[in-house]
């Protein structure tokens, strides 16, 4: 993967990376596809996806309101409030 | 008094021989006195333990039958949030978040009596086995200062060596409970995925990362894992099972424990010193009845190429939500939407963090995805597969946490890959969503080795009663750092 | 040359549960910013999904609606992107395993035909909050109220070749959700929203054209309009030898305008995968029979019944029975009434025309359907003229009470009195001795003409009350 693929990269997952650390960046990114890269060795043909641990299905949850308005106490967490919103950037569809 | 197991001091407690505030006083002034030494510690909540110290101490006096763990202090990893408590999973990014809710785990301890005494040091978003990536600065081996305790629950795994707690939580994604474990000399348990509630535990690899606790020793870890492990509607992927009680099964003999040797976990990577404990340890068990049987893990050196697709492509997504609005670290003055985006989260995470939302990104991408997550989900599959037909002719799986004992700083500092080898025994029960433990089973260069036991699913009763009858006999596991004061 | 438009629609329907698909917390519309999101519609660290029962029982009731295959397995996935009105930056969605298979429905044409439009499939899914740009110097608000409310995502094949053919599209599909009492409909509330995929090519030609998706369409009206202006474009385009960018856009209902939000080259790579906090859904066939069982009628059975056992054109039919709330309000006063064709009548004109103008659905208008009834009952028995009844729907409206109190506190009475009619065209007849005389000389084909003259003179000075046809009838005696 080249430097200009790793910026790309970190626009979609929205990291700043620095200049001067795009270059070790992308050398250890390289070194652990490298290591994932053993992954092509193994026959698959047939064999179904896993995407949990244990072969269970979903319970559903009743519809029912069980939340109170928590807004003062959760908003606290937040940088920049006003009115009761949170502040960010002018948002620019 | 900082000697006493979990047990011991149950039984003071209720014979009244100290109070809980009495022993809370006591670990809050010793982790005060000690930690400097190890860090091991990102929180302390005095004010806070002494209150529940002494509402467990009016339990103590009033019932006949007190809470399970009433009056008895521990320490939370700080991957768990606890309401009103800094929670910081270890990051930059949550430096001064205080969590308006609790996680399950931490309601269970509370409602059974337990004292939290503080908050334990971890990689950040428990992402390393060597507790370097902390923003909070390394934790040191009680062990051997110049050392690694393991990661990522190394604080929880320090604090216990040290004897600054008595017992602590810790949460495994792909290790982060034995290697640690294995690395301070102490016991820890990860048990079946989905037998502790996931809420409330900062998530970095949600199919994969499951709650559990670590101690002295297997009665101990019996005691608070009793406690710990629930059903929990909140979470989707907790499995409706009743509590058990994990002490109860302890002192069955294990004569008719036919115990699996996988000829993988024994491979040339593994440290000569580390073998033979590793061996010794298992004539130890068969000297108890058990019967080795000789089986192969055929999928295993897939484990750790499978697990560093997984577990970056779900931390990518699972670390989205620290965007810098609505909690967390936020950059100065951004300058539109993209700026505050990417600074935030830029200057939030360390480089360890970055490199794996980074890898899982790609992972996930648009033409990478077969080749990358599906593939490691079929692995995942074939790695399963291959502790099921093992679980046909054995009940346990027995060898080594790790490669080696613990190295110093530093030794794989810029190379990931070389620190990712570092879980490559332990991943695979991670993957496979299996229980697993390890305990003190000797010492190399003054150093600890672990003896890794996997058990089959929810199977954490026969784990505990392997590890108590072993330590019935040997006497590791009491074993402390030359040094401790 | 000669172009052909190709259209498919994507559309939100909120689902109308109590609580959100994946939290406890409330979905009711209009409460105070951030009073109604939790910790897990803020996505505050450690807080998991916990899917809403409710929301899979309205997808279904919504897969059997449309004929469509139900998926006895379905899993969620997440789709990322960041957004700061999308707290985990993932919406949690359906991709390759919907709860909703293909499936089809079918719309009237204005030629009197059915045409078959196919459903693709819909899935569940959350939606997320909203941003306000206004008085925050410079900044935007965000309100995670909304973010969490249960969407089903209905996709169509592009199989609508005009606009009039995507509204009745739209409109079906609001028929239907709102009959199955899964959504409660409100389009001004974005309860419905409608993304549409345009395209032309030329007629004959098998390849579609490059699309563009316009976004963010929240009324029938601004759907006509936006599909008009977008293909003209398109056309306009083509025709001047350029090409179509594949790019979404965005209407803007104050201007009536659509703008380029995005190009294919700035889409976003979702890195779809399957949400490791949530395990798949299994549903068995038990528990689809019991929903089917439980199905409320259907507008394209009600439409049939009403032409059984009302005798309505199928025209009236159709629209009566395209909202479920029209419909319950149509049959209860064709009930109390007895006259369904008056009802219809009286329904799509005056009422609708009313409810048009001032914005209001039929849950809203200020008159109830007994109220109706009694106005058309003396309309039936001739107390009102449709003129005068105009004017006691007016009062009715504006709550002046019901028809009988009004036409009697405003003596709106029909002289239906022979005697006093009598008197009347006497006296007109008297006064106007002229046109008479103009009348009686006249041809027979020129005489219906003239007559009008006279009922209006009569009706003026019976200030609208005479009843009509007995004016005519004695008039014409008179006049011989």
């Amino acid at each position: 993967m080249e430097p200009s693929e790793i910026e790309k990269l970190a626009d979609l997952a929205r990291l700043e990376i620095t200049a001067d650390t795009v270059n070790e960046t992308a050398k250890s990114i390289n070194e652990v596809l490298a290591l994932v890269d053993q992954l092509k060795s193994a026959d698959t043909d047939n064999v179904q996806p896993m995407s949990h641990p244990l072969d269970v299905t979903q319970v559903l949850r009743p519809d029912q309101v069980t939340e109170s308005c928590q807004r003062e106490k959760l908003l606290e967490s937040a940088p920049a409030t006003e009115r009761g919103l949170f502040l960010v950037p002018k948002v620019i569809e | 008094m900082h000697s006493l197991s979990i047990a011991e001091i149950i039984d003071k407690l209720r014979k009244k021989e100290f109070s809980s505030q009495e022993i809370t006083q006591f670990f809050l002034k010793r982790i005060q006195q000690n930690d400097q030494k190890y860090n091991s510690f990102i929180s302390l909540c005095e004010e806070q333990a002494l209150t529940q110290a002494r509402a467990a101490d009016a339990n103590l006096a009033a019932q006949t039958a007190p809470s399970a763990l009433c009056g008895v202090p521990i320490a939370h990893k700080d991957i768990f949030c606890t309401e009103g408590l800094r929670t910081t999973c270890g990051s930059r990014m949550l430096q001064n978040f205080n969590p308006p809710y609790n996680a399950t785990v931490v309601e269970n301890f509370l409602s059974a009596g337990a004292v939290t005494l503080g908050k334990t040091n971890m990689d950040e978003f428990a992402m390393g086995s060597s507790n370097e990536t902390s923003y909070f600065g390394a934790v040191k081996n009680p062990w051997d200062l110049r050392c690694v305790p393991g990661g990522s629950s190394g604080g929880s795994a320090a604090a216990v060596a040290a004897r600054l707690v008595p017992g602590a939580t810790a949460t495994d994604t792909g290790g982060s409970i034995r290697q640690p474990a294995a690395l301070c000399g102490i016991t820890g348990i990860k048990p079946t995925y989905g037998r502790v509630s996931r809420w409330g535990m900062i998530a970095f690899a949600s199919s994969l990362d499951q709650a559990g606790v670590m101690a002295r020793d297997a009665r101990d870890a019996a005691l608070l894992l009793s406690t710990m492990a629930s059903h929990d509607h909140r979470d989707s992927t907790s499995m409706d099972r009743p509590r058990e009680d994990y002490s109860r099964q302890l002192d069955k003999p294990i004569s008719e424990l036919r115990i699996g040797i996988p000829k993988e976990y024994f491979d040339q990577g593994l440290n000569a010193g580390t073998e033979k404990a590793v061996q010794e340890a298992i004539s130890s068990l068969t000297k108890l009845g058990a019967k080795t049987h000789a089986i192969s893990l055929p999928h295993t050196h897939l484990a750790v190429p499978a697990y560093y697709v997984i577990a970056p492509a779900e931390c990518s997504t699972n670390l989205s939500r620290f965007d810098g609005v609505r909690y967390g670290h936020r950059c100065e003055n951004p300058k539109d939407l993209l700026d505050l985006y990417k600074r935030s989260r830029g200057e939030g995470f360390g480089a360890e963090v970055k490199r794996r939302i980074l890898v899982g990104t790609y992972a996930l991408s648009s033409g990478y995805y077969d080749a990358y997550y599906r593939k490691a989900q079929q692995v995942r599959r074939l790695i399963k597969q291959d502790f099921v037909d093992a679980f046909k002719e054995v009940d346990m799986i027995v060898g080594p946490t790790c490669p080696s004992p613990a190295f110093e700083f530093g030794a794989k500092g810029d190379d990931p890959v070389a620190m990712y080898l570092e879980d490559i025994y332990t991943i695979a029960a991670n993957l496979a969503g299996l229980p697993a433990m390890s305990i003190p089973c000797g010492l190399v260069d003054n150093k600890p080795v672990g003896l890794q036991l996997i058990g089959n699913y929810f199977a954490e009763g026969s784990l505990l009663n392997a590890a108590h009858q072993f330590q019935c006999h040997t006497d590791f596991h009491t074993q402390t750092p030359k040094d401790l004061t | 040359m000669e172009w052909e438009t190709v259209i498919g629609l994507e559309v939100h329907v909120q689902l109308a549960t109590q609580s959100k698909i994946f939290s406890g917390s409330s979905t009711r519309f209009g409460a105070e910013a951030n009073t109604q999101a939790s910790v897990i519609d803020l996505a505050m660290p450690g807080t998991l999904p916990s899917p809403n029962a409710e929301a899979f029982r309205y997808a279904v009731m919504f897969g059997l609606a449309i004929n469509a295959t139900i998926a006895k397995r379905s899993v969620f996935e997440r789709k990322n992107y960041f957004y700061p009105d999308l707290p985990k930056g993932y919406q949690t969605t359906q991709l390759e395993a919907p709860i909703v298979g293909s499936g089809a429905v079918d719309i009237a044409l204005d030629n009197g035909e059915t045409k078959r439009i196919r459903i693709h499939h819909a899935h569940l899914e959350e939606d997320a909050g909203k941003s306000l740009h206004e008085d925050f110097h410079g900044m935007s608000g965000i309100d995670l109220n909304r973010a969490g409310t249960p969407l089903i995502e209905v996709v169509t094949e592009p199989d609508m070749r005009n606009a009039p053919e995507a509204v009745a599209c739209a409109k079906k599909l609001h028929a239907i959700v709102t009959s199955l009492g899964i959504c409660d409909g409100n389009m001004s509330q974005g309860s419905m929203r409608f993304d549409v995929n345009i395209s032309v090519r030329l007629k004959g030609e098998e390849k579609l054209g490059t699309r563009t998706e316009t976004k963010n369409l929240n009324s029938f009206r601004f759907m006509e309009r936006c599909i008009e202006q977008e293909v003209q474009r398109q056309i306009e385009v083509l025709e001047d030898g350029g090409t179509i960018q594949q790019e979404t856009r965005l209407y803007d209902g104050d201007t009536h305008t659509a703008r380029s939000m995005r190009s294919k080259e700035e889409a976003n790579d979702y890195r779809y995968f399957p949400c490791p906090d949530l395990l798949p859904v299994v549903i068995d066939d038990e528990y689809i029979a019991q929903i089917r069982q439980a199905l409320p009628e259907l507008p394209d059975q009600r439409q049939q019944r009403f032409i059984a056992d009302y005798k309505l054109s199928n025209y009236d039919a159709d629209i009566l029975s395209a909202n479920a709330d029209i419909a319950h309000f149509f049959e209860a006063t064709a009930k109390a009434c007895g006259d369904a064709k008056l009802s219809a009548n009286w329904l799509m004109g005056e009422v609708s025309a009313r409810l048009n103008a001032e914005e209001k659905s039929i849950a809203e208008a200020p008159l109830s359907p007994e109220q109706l009834a009694g106005l058309i009952r003396r309309i039936s028995d001739a107390t009102v003229s449709n003129k005068i009844a105009k004017k006691v729907f007016d009062a009715m409206w504006q709550g002046e009470g019901d028809a009988d109190s009004i036409i009697e506190a405003k003596g709106l009475k029909q002289v239906s009195d022979t005697g006093a009619i009598e008197q009347l065209v006497e006296d007109v007849i008297a006064n106007n001795a002229k046109q008479v005389e103009n009348y009686r000389n006249a041809d027979e084909a020129k005489r219906p003409k003239m007559l009008g003259f006279f009922v209006g003179q009569i009706m003026k000075a019976s200030k609208g009350q005479a009843n009509p046809q007995q004016v005519n009838k004695i008039l014409l005696q008179k006049l011989k």
